[in-house]
């Protein structure tokens, strides 16, 4: 197998400035108190998502997380329209109802994103039944943590997946922590991955810090499911530079441990990597770079002038009828 | 295709009537598709074998058996129904629900709405349940109470074979999430009535007057509104003449409906086998309350199980759920007879 061509290598790197700097300025807004959100920073997991969603076609579906902002971004959600949903405000993806945790972008393919660990699993499988169904080709990636893979429901999804060979990949974010508790005291498996045999699937565990090897992993995974070969665990190897929500005092997590994490931050690392190997300029990158910073001020500006849902949208949207209290 | 049960159409069972309604949405629409535990024909045809003969004539991907993984039959649902799906999920009973309740409650019910409208949850959940069949307290319970407090979620409970039929098909081609709850002793104790053929539709949300009267509304829905049916014949002898409000659904409520009887008659009993405390009785007497408190002529009863789990002793199971004898005492307390 070919790797990625240079338009994907670049592209995966404008995702990830994206994501970075997008990340960069809900903080810096949280802590200025110029907005207020509870926000759970994608932060250091840049290139899974890039990799990911690179691997994928426009039209295939994406479930994922309340950890979600790298997924979004990378599927494609527009900038002003995420924004203004994550402010809540009625120009967002969702008219400012579902909020953060809660996107949904049926034109990029995302979904769902829920707030509940480890139930996309199972929903992911739905959709994939409705391509298998429908014959539409579409394969479906669900995104999640090392912490969802001790629920049930992880279980019962990857199980009937295989039964089923449905069209999806389950793609773990194994971030090493779940909140807050290290993942050598949630499992004994050295790997997420190890677990699929237990379901008969496939089991691949990557360096989910290096996009080109998460591409390169996605890509077989996508391929599998694409041509009936049934579903993927997909473990990719990250962290997460700022603890479960942004504000957390990660007092649980060794300072030298994250540290490292940070020293090996995954976007500057692939930057460098594209001007090594000559893949792109630094002219090139550094455009990449401002483009995405205008984009996200021009969403910012956006998302801050789109007004809050008018009250009357409580009773709107609950069942087809509306139906007041 | 709405109609009306009428004496002459063919006299079927519930079990017969459900799976009428399935093959007719499985030839309508090729976007419906069944799943559940033992559904497709070579495990059975389902538990109670509402299924029987689908998976034969619409093929096992669109009928089809699933692992012992409720979450994963929730989940599996919602994933189809938020990409324009129709799924019919089969839930075994009623009590199952509670593991898959992550995906209906948090799922399915909020989806519309936190996506600001951009996908609807198009599932029905069928399942079963209810006491007198000495299944115990975990194979029993009517739990619509919970479901009807998420908002989101529409529930029904038919009493009729041709309501079992044309309310599961409303479901079915709804957009919003349906559960429809059928009652073991109706659906499986092979209890018959007449059941239009084809595409027959029973609107959601709305009541059905059993039987009409003057004197005090009898409001309710499933098996204990058949026998509160019964209670008024006869006490149309004594001169009590009764009306009989079968609700059809409990989630949305035909409030509108509720309100009208009431206002007429003064007097109210509201009966379910659910347990009395915290139910769907309690919201029905609070919207009378709310609305006809100063026209009331006597307080409203509510009849309903008793406050514990079901209970697999027949002595036991039998005082546990209000009976035609509870219904009576309840209407002679509101005439204060």
């Amino acid at each position: 197998m070919s790797g990625p061509d240079r338009s994907t290598l670049v592209g995966m790197y404008d995702t990830m400035t994206t994501i970075k700097q997008c990340d960069e300025r809900f903080r810096s807004m949280i802590s200025s108190g110029e907005i207020f959100l509870i926000y759970y920073s994608p932060r250091g997991q840049e290139a899974v998502a890039a990799g990911m969603a690179a691997a994928l076609r426009p039209d295939d579906y994406l479930v994922t997380t309340y950890r979600g902002l790298h997924d979004h971004l990378a599927k494609g959600v527009a900038l002003r329209r995420l924004w203004a949903e994550f402010l809540g405000r009625v120009d967002g993806t969702c008219k400012g109802k579902g909020g953060p945790m809660h996107i949904t972008d049926p034109s990029s393919g995302v979904m769902v994103t829920t707030g509940v660990v480890g139930s996309g699993m199972p929903i992911a499988n739905g959709c994939a039944l409705s391509s298998v169904l429908r014959g539409d080709g579409r394969v479906t990636a669900v995104t999640f943590g090392d912490g969802a893979t001790n629920i049930g429901a992880f279980h019962e999804a990857l199980n009937l997946a295989a039964v089923w060979a449905l069209p999806v990949v389950f793609v773990c974010q194994n971030n090493h922590y779940a909140e807050n508790t290290p993942f050598a005291l949630t499992q004994r498996t050295a790997h997420v991955a190890d677990r699929a045999a237990a379901y008969g699937v496939a089991g691949v565990t990557v360096d989910g810090n290096d996009p080109v090897a998460m591409h390169t992993a996605m890509t077989a995974a996508v391929e599998r499911a694409r041509d009936g070969g049934g579903p993927t665990l997909l473990e990719a190897e990250t962290y997460r530079f700022w603890g479960h929500y942004f504000g957390d005092a990660m007092e649980y997590m060794p300072p030298d441990e994250r540290q490292a994490a940070m020293d090996a931050d995954p976007v500057p690392a692939y930057r460098a990597r594209l001007l090594a190997d000559g893949t792109a300029t630094e002219d090139e990158l550094a455009a990449i770079d401002a483009h995405a910073a205008e984009a996200i001020d021009d969403a910012v500006r956006f998302a801050l002038a789109s007004p809050q849902p008018d009250v009357g949208e409580i009773s709107v949207d609950v069942l087809a009828q509306v139906v007041t209290s | 295709m709405t109609s009306t049960a009428q004496p002459t159409d063919p006299v079927i069972t519930f079990v017969e009537a459900t799976n009428q309604a399935l093959d007719v949405a499985l030839a309508t629409d090729p976007e419906v598709f069944l799943l559940g535990e033992d559904i497709a024909d070579p495990q059975g045809g389902g538990v109670f074998k509402c299924t029987a003969g689908l998976s034969t004539k619409y093929g096992e991907q669109r009928v089809r058996t699933t692992p012992i993984s409720e979450q994963a039959i929730m989940g599996a649902a919602v994933g189809a129904a938020v990409t324009g799906m129709r799924p019919v999920a089969e839930i075994m009973l009623m009590n199952f629900i509670s593991v898959a309740m992550d995906q209906l409650a948090n799922h399915a019910a909020k989806l519309r709405f936190m996506s600001g409208g951009q996908t609807n949850v198009p599932l029905t959940v069928r399942t079963a349940t209810g006491s007198g069949a000495q299944f115990g307290a975990q194979h029993s319970e009517m739990l619509e109470a919970w479901l009807a407090h998420t908002a989101g979620l529409k529930v029904v409970v038919p009493s009729t074979p041709a309501d079992a039929k044309g309310l599961l098909l409303s479901c079915i081609f709804d957009d919003d999430p349906c559960v429809i709850v059928e009652h073991t002793l109706l659906y499986f104790g092979g209890v018959t009535g007449p059941v239009p053929p084809g595409d027959h539709r029973v609107p959601l949300g709305k009541a059905n007057v059993l039987r009409p009267g003057a004197d005090v509304s009898i409001i309710g829905y499933g098996k204990p509104i058949l026998d509160a049916l019964g209670v008024a014949e006869r006490l149309a002898d004594e001169g009590i003449d009764a009306e009989v409000i079968d609700l059809r659904t409990v989630a949305p409520l035909d409030e509108e409906a509720i309100l009208a009887s009431v206002a007429r008659t003064k007097r109210a009993v509201v009966v379910h086998e659910a347990v009395k405390r915290h139910g769907i009785g309690a919201e029905i007497v609070a919207r009378i309350g709310e609305e006809l408190h100063g026209e009331l002529a006597s307080p409203v009863q509510r009849v309903g199980a008793r406050y514990a789990p079901v209970p697999f002793a027949k002595s036991l199971e039998d005082a546990y759920a209000p009976g035609g004898a509870d219904v009576e005492a309840a209407v002679r307390r509101t005439l204060g007879s």
